[in-house]
């Protein structure tokens, strides 16, 4: 709390980012140890979690005020326009502070209470238990021991990190342990190694590599015959070089026996960075054209990537399926692309992880056990900006787009992915902080905060996808098809909170309300009818079934209910209607016709729009 | 004529290539006076209709050995590919086809012989006449009459017999403003915003020339918009060329209406593109669309390069700006361009769904196609239909119909077994007796049969004007056409009957939710 200097500060206006017309709400912004909130005129609410703030910049002072723009980590931007420079200097301050936290200890989770005893607590965080999941894979079984498999077929994902090979490194156990891991699969004689890596970033590096090989050896047949001078120090700078060059390396596939080496081509983390971050300067523009946007999205370079990451997956899954052999994965460290391609190469080959709960699983075996830095690549503290990287959100939107080309594989929808987004930065919950699991175990993570699943099954309804077909056999293996057409901007991930752009309600949860309705009325039926035959069964004489039924009409409590349920599920569907689709003309671009409309004077207005000129 | 004459080899052994996931197809290829089919052999099923002789756009040939192949481009997007055994056989229908699917005449087209059963001939061709437009105008307001001034095209060949116009003004005066005009078309009703009183009208360009010459009946004309409307209404002229090329079309006889000669109009401008470039931007399009193998870096230059969703977006923003103007700033527009026969019945009819629930109904939408699109040019149609198809992905409840009728109106504009969408004028189609002897394209869709196909099972009835977003990102390729050939999407057509299986259930077993959503909001 020593960092909030101003709780409130009255008459601040909120801009909307896209609207030409300056048009803005007026209203009150309060500080809290957590939250920053804004409440408007009409008492709408704005949240901004702290932890949620990735930008804060104060902008040079106009004549309406200080403008203080947020940008945050779930994509949402805001512009507040606060009337004295003094209150927005303050804030400004104090989000500093409040966004950057030092220590664990400070963040969001650690002092959230959702007013859960212990117990249930702990019960939380035994939803997901790996070790049941483990044996749902069928593991361990006679091939293998606690690790990886998968269920429906002989052959394996691996995971591991780079060898430290440098450029003849060997060793022995390794390639003990990758031929029992190629063994422990009969059905094929060959596996996969899979590096993640583009091969031509490893060949350059190669090269430069190869060239203190030939300057180490150099030095040590030099150290050798020329007397022995310096001896010592010699060797210890040849030690240091050579630890240096064998930093990096892949497997030589003459040390192995029966594998097969497959470059697949993922960028590293500061790639996918500075990709995000072209993405989002492309679609914050104002007045953005549609040529600016695709020539901007074709430089980001954003959707080439998601392809790369998606076509790893298919060669996994395809490895597995198709040639029955086991693949092990791995980048640099097996962190990050490693989680993306395990994960999403068990996505295609398991139905069980296109569930809402096996998706829980999912994201807790192959990236929170795994031991991806969350807490570094989504900045939770103050640390090294070189490490943040939207991996995960690379991985999301991977799952999306095979929702939109498989809208019947998966039982969640799109709002599911955005809340986890959500979750990933919000602190909120204990399951992402930290780097690894040793880290997490030493903060009493699990003593100390919640975990978010239980939140979200409790709230499943909101993220059922109403076309899920469980049963569909055809949909038991996902073989996407990744033509560049099919992949698309995800504006409900980028732009959800930009009301203007429409970021419409989906779809979904009108037809999930039909879906609902149209059960309750079968429930109704059958309870109707099953009265019936109560009353038929009483009345001996089973005559005047007619009037019978007109008697139960009015005391049945089964009709009332049914109504009033109708009229509760039909009234968020007329309330969705009239927010979704009354939209106003107001909130788009071609508005600022009106003032075109309010000069008196025929002139030449140029406005942003093209060319909007007046000749009268 | 005979058709005989022109076919040169009515068979041929031939083999279909379907792709790289189907097997090719065998059987005997026929070609008939209208259509191009494969018979896979006595044994198997129905005789497949390849397609009509008249989408066909353009023919390849090619021989080697003994067999040649055929690539048959065709209108609706498709591209065909027949290995056909023999040389002489290769050649000879190909000339057939060239022949037979380049053929002028009206009267012989399939249409004037399509006879399918349970479709009664004259059926549904007076189902949207203008007449039937002004019976719902004249309940709303006196201000207006129906003119038969051009009863026999006199005044205008492209405008239909009868026509809206403002009461006060004389059929003498209709004729004066109509040879003011080019091509005659004089400013007409188009759509009548009952809510605001306010209308929108088109027309082509005033005939003003380097000499800047005036047409009292014209200014009168426009005078009379403005004072039925309300006393001291505005009226705006949106001209869908940039003010440059107005000031240019001068030159050649066109022009613009002087600001002193319409007191209480103002001209905006905003540069629509049609014809020549529009077409190329729609080919190279298709071009992008047709290749599966190119890297998701040329895919969106080449998306960015063709510049069709930045026609699709200024057309759609043009729209908004003319119907902005009438529900929000209580004006008349008045849209026309160079002729105003392409882009000016773009921004009319995208202006009149943005604003009126009715011709957001199927039965509505029908009457507006019939009304506004009277003749087209081939890409601004598509164009039209595009925009449209935007509008129901940012409305998925507003529109009564779905992408399948917007697909079907595609197919159905370039080569159809119906006459809707022959001639170019309502005087030619008088001229060849479309309407009595071709069946209409909406007697074909509003059979039962297909309505699974064409409404939009979400359907609700919205009673306020759809303000769409025309920022890029808000604007999609729309996949469902322009990749149809190349990448058929198969999962979202079982995703979409399943929605349908939810929709039916509803409506069934519901006591009609829908009604009660409906009523409009204040």
């Amino acid at each position: 709390m020593e960092h909030i200097r101003t709780t409130k500060v009255e008459q601040v206006k909120l801009l909307d980012r896209f609207s030409t017309s300056n048009k803005s709400l007026t209203g009150t912004l309060y500080l809290t140890a957590t939250h920053l909130l804004f409440i408007d005129s009409h008492q709408k609410e704005t949240w901004i979690l702290h932890h949620h703030i990735a930008l804060v910049e104060k902008l040079a002072l106009t004549t309406s005020g200080c403008p203080l723009v947020i940008q945050c980590k779930n994509f949402r931007t805001v512009h507040f326009i606060v009337p004295r420079e003094r209150d927005c200097h303050d804030i400004y301050n104090s989000l500093l502070q409040l966004s950057k936290q030092a220590k664990y200890e400070d963040l969001y989770a650690f002092s959230y209470n959702p007013k859960q005893n212990d117990s249930e607590r702990l019960r939380g965080w035994q939803l997901v238990d790996l070790a049941e999941e483990y044996k749902r894979m069928g593991v361990p079984n006679s091939n293998w021991q606690l690790s990886d498999a998968n269920r429906d077929y002989k052959a394996a994902i691996c995971r591991c990190s780079q060898p430290l090979s440098g450029f003849s490194a060997r060793c022995l156990e390794d390639e003990h342990l990758l031929q029992a891991i190629s063994k422990a699969n009969p059905a094929n004689r060959y596996m996969y190694v899979m590096d993640t890596r583009p091969r031509h970033r490893m060949q350059s590096w190669w090269a430069t590599q190869k060239d203190i090989g030939r300057i180490i050896v150099r030095i040590s047949s030099k150290i050798w015959n020329d007397e022995k001078i310096r001896e010592s120090d010699g060797k210890k700078r040849l030690n240091a070089m050579a630890n240096r060059a064998a930093g990096k390396g892949y497997e030589n596939e003459d040390n192995y026996s029966n594998i097969r080496f497959q470059f697949v081509g993922i960028e590293n983390i500061h790639v996918m960075r500075s990709s995000l971050q072209k993405l989002l300067e492309v679609n914050g523009t104002k007045g953005l054209s549609v040529s600016d946007f695709y020539s901007g999205l074709e430089n980001a370079g954003w959707l080439r990537h998601i392809k790369a990451v998606m076509d790893a997956a298919i060669f996994l899954a395809k490895a597995i399926m198709v040639e029955n052999a086991s693949v092990l994965v791995h980048c640099s460290d097996g962190w990050d692309r490693t989680s993306q391609v395990c994960s999403l190469g068990s996505l295609l080959l398991d139905p069980y992880y296109r569930t809402i709960r096996g998706f829980m699983v999912l994201i807790e075996k192959d990236w929170i056990s795994f031991g991806h830095k969350y807490s570094e690549r989504c900045g939770h503290l103050d640390g090294d900006p070189k490490e943040v990287s939207p991996v995960f959100t690379q991985f999301l939107e991977c799952v999306w787009h095979l929702t939109e080309q498989f809208p019947q594989a998966f039982e969640f929808n799109e709002a599911f992915l955005l809340q986890i987004h959500e979750h990933i930065h919000s602190c909120q919950f204990g399951n992402f902080i930290g780097n690894c699991q040793k880290e997490r175990e030493e903060l009493k993570l699990k003593e100390k905060t919640y975990s978010l699943w239980p939140f979200l099954l409790d709230d499943q309804e909101k993220y059922f996808n109403p076309l899920y077909s469980s049963t569909s056999q055809k949909l038991a293996v996902l073989e996407p098809n990744t033509v560049s057409f099919n992949f698309k901007f995800w504006r409900n991930m980028y732009h959800q909170f930009d009301r203007t752009l429409h970021p419409r309600q989906s779809v979904f949860n009108i037809i999930m309300n039909m879906n609902e309705q149209n059960k309750q009325l079968q429930k109704d039926v059958k309870d109707l009818e099953s009265q019936i035959k109560q009353h038929k069964n009483k009345q001996t004489d089973g005559v005047l079934t007619k009037e019978l039924l007109n008697s139960v009409r009015p005391e049945s409590p089964a009709l009332k209910t049914s109504l009033c349920l109708k009229e509760q599920t039909l009234l968020p569907v007329n309330d969705a209607l009239r927010t979704i689709e009354g939209s106003n003309p107001a909130d788009n671009r071609y508005s600022e016709y009106a003032d075109e409309f309010s000069k008196a004077e025929p002139a030449v207005v140029s406005s942003e729009y093209g060319v909007a000129r007046m000749t009268c | 004529m005979e058709f005989s004459e022109l076919i040169r080899t009515g068979q041929a052994q031939a083999e279909l290539l379907r792709g790289p996931e189907m097997p090719p197809l065998r059987g005997t290829l026929c070609v008939t006076g209208h259509h191009l089919l494969l018979s896979p052999g006595p044994q198997a099923t129905p005789d497949l209709w390849l397609l009509l002789l008249r989408s066909v756009d353009s023919i390849e040939k090619r021989v080697a050995g003994d067999a040649g192949t055929i690539t048959l481009r065709c209108k609706d997007l498709r591209v065909l590919q027949l290995d056909i055994e023999g040389v002489e056989a290769t050649l000879d229908i190909a000339r057939s086809i060239e022949a037979l699917s380049s053929l002028e005449s009206v009267i012989t087209s399939f249409p004037f012989f399509y006879r399918p059963k349970g479709l009664r001939l004259g059926e549904a061709w007076h189902f949207h006449p203008p007449e039937r437009y002004y019976k719902r105008i004249a309940r709303e307001t006196r201000a207006w009459r129906l003119s038969e001034a051009n009863e026999d095209f006199s005044l205008c060949p492209s405008y239909p017999r009868a026509v809206i116009v403002p009461r006060a003004v004389d059929d003498d005066a209709l004729a004066r403003s109509a040879r003011f005009r080019q091509g005659g078309r004089f400013p007409v009703l188009s759509y009548y915003h009952a809510p605001r009183g306010t209308v929108l009208l088109r027309s082509s360009q005033p005939l003003t020339g380097p000499q800047k010459l005036r047409c009292a009946e014209d200014e009168e004309l426009l005078r009379a918009v403005l004072a039925e409307a309300r006393p001291g209404a505005r009226g705006f002229i949106v001209d869908t060329r940039s003010a440059q090329a107005a000031k240019q079309a001068r030159m050649t006889g066109g022009g613009t209406e002087a600001k002193a000669a319409y007191p209480g109009w103002k001209r905006l401008h905003r540069p629509l593109e049609r014809g020549r470039p529009l077409q190329e931007s729609f080919v190279r399009l298709m071009e992008a669309c047709g290749d599966p193998e190119q890297s998701m870096d040329r895919w969106l230059s080449r998306l960015d390069g063709c510049r069709w969703l930045s026609h699709v977006k200024e057309a759609l923003s043009t729209a908004c700006l003319a119907a902005q103007g009438m529900e929000w700033e209580g004006a008349c527009i008045l849209v026309h361009g160079a002729e105003g026969t392409d882009s000016t019945l773009l921004v009319t009819s995208l202006a009149q769904l943005i604003l009126d629930p009715l011709s957001r109904t199927m039965a509505g939408f029908q009457e507006l196609i019939e009304r506004e699109w009277i003749q087209h040019e081939a890409p601004i149609f598509l164009l039209f239909l595009d925009c449209v198809w935007q509008l129901g992905r940012q409305f998925p409840l507003s529109l009564e119909f779905g992408e399948g009728m917007l697909l079907a109106l595609f197919d159905h504009s370039y080569a159809s077994p119906f006459g809707t969408f022959l001639c170019n004028s309502e005087k030619e189609r008088c001229l060849c007796e479309v309407r009595t002897r071709t069946h209409s394209l909406w007697s074909g869709l509003n059979q039962p049969k297909e309505q699974r196909k064409l409404r939009n099972p979400l359907y609700v009835p919205n009673p306020l004007a759809i303000w769409p977003s025309v920022e890029p990102q808000s604007l999609r390729l729309w996949q469902g056409l322009f990749l149809r050939w190349t990448h058929p999407p198969e999962p979202s057509e079982v995703a979409w009957e399943k929605v349908w299986q939810i929709a039916t259930d509803q409506k069934t077993e519901g006591s009609q939710p829908t009604d009660s959503a409906s009523e409009p909001q204040p």
